[in-house]
């Protein structure tokens, strides 16, 4: 568990954004200090995505108002692979698949990246090549998907050990996990969970966003929040999402509502 | 007086092998229009920047030995075999060359040369025409067997002249050969290019394209490939970098049965027109074609292609698809693409297809959310872009750099 005098990493306040006209977040309140997990549920359109994109500066989400400090900077006037550098890490849902550019130098000129924004010297190609078959072996993916092109081909398990490798690679102080787990059998799931356990230390923190218990069975959160219609409704601990995976969402929504289908 | 006629009077007289040909160049293009746009080939090229290409004079020995001195080129591949052409100043039978290539005999010349263009129909086109005008000299080789070495025929950059060259390579039953050609334009210079070349049975060709121009630079360049049956033609090309080109591949397949696969990206940059206009033909049953063309085009620049390809009755069982992919990266930037399939034959698989998009949002989002700047993201996109062509490309195109050029060029 944390400490009260954990450093604050995320303060989002009052957060109010939307995508081609359309208003998704209506008024996002959160706080992450460091060392903590935090898990956040919700029906499918209640805006976890939209929120994950947000914090991450994806240029089609536009925010109407409100504010995102990370570690006490305002993110929202920064560029994405600003954020990226500074630390901010969000592990797709639908990894892109990108033709033609290799994996292996995708990652090698990420990791640099960070490597150069954290006064770190660049790696070379053989430095490199140490590194990340060091790493690989967290989430337990074949080092020859490391010579295809970013995702091509790639099952959807294998993306998202990909994912958890950048992640490892990228060593984010605030890591988003955007539905990780979906698309994983039981065995890929522990490997990845595992991973995420590994990577989460006392100074990062860690969202993850799913729909299932399953995962939180793996990786025990500090706090469990529901979205619902762009705005975090409850808040609980992960007594939460197992009352939630045995109930549903209505029973938090509306108790008549919830009878009736009874 | 019309551009060409007053073109005609500042050429030499003719004479070396190609004499006759010269002779009934300066006839056709003297009796023929200058190319306007009514005309459907014509309709999408900037007519100006034709009628410039006229203007410069013709190469000359004198300038033919420096542009030796002034052009950078990396050292050859220890087992391959280099050929420089020179126009107009040296024949080419004192070359030394290796075993499996030979020069072809005078009989052999006039028994080949342009039989190709004929059977195309293309022999009276401008471009071709306006070659046959201008060039004196011919490298005309035979390739014999299978352990030819790689050939690196280079086209040097010329600035200030009008550089005409021609090449026929003939190649043997069951023979192989890799051949990469390389063209370099620089200054307001001016490549006018023909290849013909002739499969015989079960003969197997791997052909790299590069041709690379700089500042008002021009290039035509026009292939005309004839596969017999059981023959193998790849064709990879990359045009980049010129104020004006058109590029020409035809191919014909004149008893079917044969294999087909055109691989070319062309980009284009600033205020620069870059054209492909490929035909190919299938005169018998079972031929196969495998073609994607990509474009990319930036600035105020203008890309277009053509891409014919003709499936008569006797072709039966022809299997053809073609692509054409384009990226367009500027808002004053054009494309103009038109694959075309005309098929007579009834049992045939052909497909064709185009797509004109940006480089895809999400890609750069996922590079960018990686801390890769929003240059170097594009930089690798465009990258995996051209990588689908350039690895195609014969090995020893690796030397040309030429995807560093691209990228570099790119920004």
């Amino acid at each position: 568990m944390t400490s009260k005098d954990a450093n604050l990493i995320l303060e989002i306040s009052d957060l109010h954004a939307s995508v081609e006209g359309q208003k998704i977040l209506k008024g996002v309140n959160l706080k992450i200090h460091a060392g903590e997990i935090h898990a956040i549920m919700g029906r499918n359109g209640s805006g976890k995505s939209t929120l994950s994109k947000v914090i991450a500066g994806h240029p089609s989400y536009k925010v109407n108002s409100g504010s995102i400090k990370y570690l006490n900077k305002n993110l929202i006037d920064i560029e994405p692979e600003e954020r990226a550098r500074l630390g901010v890490f969000l592990g797709f849902q639908y990894p892109v698949e990108i033709p033609g550019v290799s994996n292996l130098e995708f990652l090698r000129v990420a990791t640099n990246a960070r490597r150069q924004n954290r006064g770190e010297d660049e790696l070379d190609t053989f430095e490199f090549e140490d590194l990340v078959h060091e790493r690989i072996k967290l989430v337990q993916m074949n080092p020859s998907f490391l010579e295809r092109s970013v995702n091509e081909g790639f099952s959807g398990g294998e993306k998202k050990r990909n994912e958890i490798l950048q992640m490892a690679l990228l060593e984010p102080t605030l890591a988003i996990l955007d539905e990780t787990d979906s698309g994983l059998d039981i065995d890929a799931l522990r490997v990845i969970a595992s991973g995420v356990k590994q990577l989460a230390q006392p100074d990062t923190a860690t969202i993850l966003i799913t729909h299932y218990q399953r995962l939180l069975n793996e990786i025990t959160p500090d706090y469990v929040h529901v979205m619902s219609e762009g705005k975090i409704l409850h808040t609980g601990r992960k007594e939460l999402a197992i009352e939630l995976e045995k109930s549903g969402y209505d029973w938090l929504n509306n108790s008549k509502d919830l009878m009736e289908e009874n | 007086m019309a551009p060409c006629q007053q073109w005609l009077e500042t050429l030499p007289s003719p004479s070396g092998v190609l004499e006759e040909i010269q002779r009934n160049g300066r006839d056709a293009i003297f009796k023929q229009e200058f190319p306007f746009k009514a005309l459907e080939e014509w309709r999408l090229t900037d007519l100006n920047r034709l009628e410039d290409v006229l203007k410069l004079p013709i190469a000359t020995e004198t300038s033919n030995q420096n542009l030796l001195k002034t052009n950078k080129w990396p050292e050859k591949q220890k087992c391959g075999f280099r050929i420089v052409l020179h126009p107009n100043c040296q024949p080419y039978n004192s070359l030394d060359l290796p075993p499996g290539l030979r020069v072809l005999t005078i009989d052999e010349i006039h028994k080949n040369i342009g039989n190709t263009l004929g059977l195309l129909n293309v022999n009276n086109d401008w471009p071709i025409r306006i070659n046959e005008a201008a060039t004196h000299q011919l490298l005309a080789l035979k390739v014999e067997g299978r352990n030819v070495p790689p050939i690196e025929l280079i086209m040097p950059a010329q600035t200030g002249e009008f550089v005409p060259t021609r090449v026929i390579i003939l190649l043997e039953e069951q023979s192989k050969l890799e051949l990469l050609q390389i063209a370099l334009g620089s200054g307001n210079s001016t490549h006018s290019h023909i290849l013909e070349i002739h499969l015989a049975k079960e003969a197997e060709l791997e052909h790299g394209l590069i041709a690379c121009g700089n500042g008002e630079a021009s290039c035509m360049a026009n292939l005309a490939i004839m596969q017999k049956n059981s023959s193998h033609y790849s064709l990879t090309s990359i045009q980049e970098g010129w104020n004006f080109s058109r590029f020409e591949p035809r191919i014909l397949q004149i008893d079917g049965h044969a294999t087909t696969t055109l691989k070319g990206l062309q980009v284009s940059d600033h205020n620069q027109q870059v054209a492909t206009h490929s035909l190919v033909r299938f005169s018998g049953p079972d031929g196969n074609l495998d073609q994607l063309h990509k474009a990319v085009s930036k600035d105020k620049s203008h890309s277009i292609f053509n891409g014919l390809i003709e499936v008569p009755k006797i072709a039966q069982g022809t299997n053809a698809k073609q692509l054409s992919r384009n990226l367009l990266l500027s808002k004053s930037a054009r494309i103009d693409t038109k694959p075309q399939l005309e098929i007579v034959a009834d049992n045939v698989q052909c497909s064709h297809g185009a797509t004109v998009s940006q480089l895809q949002e999400e890609e750069l989002f996922y590079l960018c959310s990686r801390g890769i700047s929003l240059n170097q993201s594009t930089s690798l996109l465009l990258k995996g872009y051209f990588q689908e062509i350039i690895s195609h490309l014969p090995a020893e195109a690796n030397r040309w750099e030429i995807l560093d050029n691209l990228l570099g060029k790119q920004g």
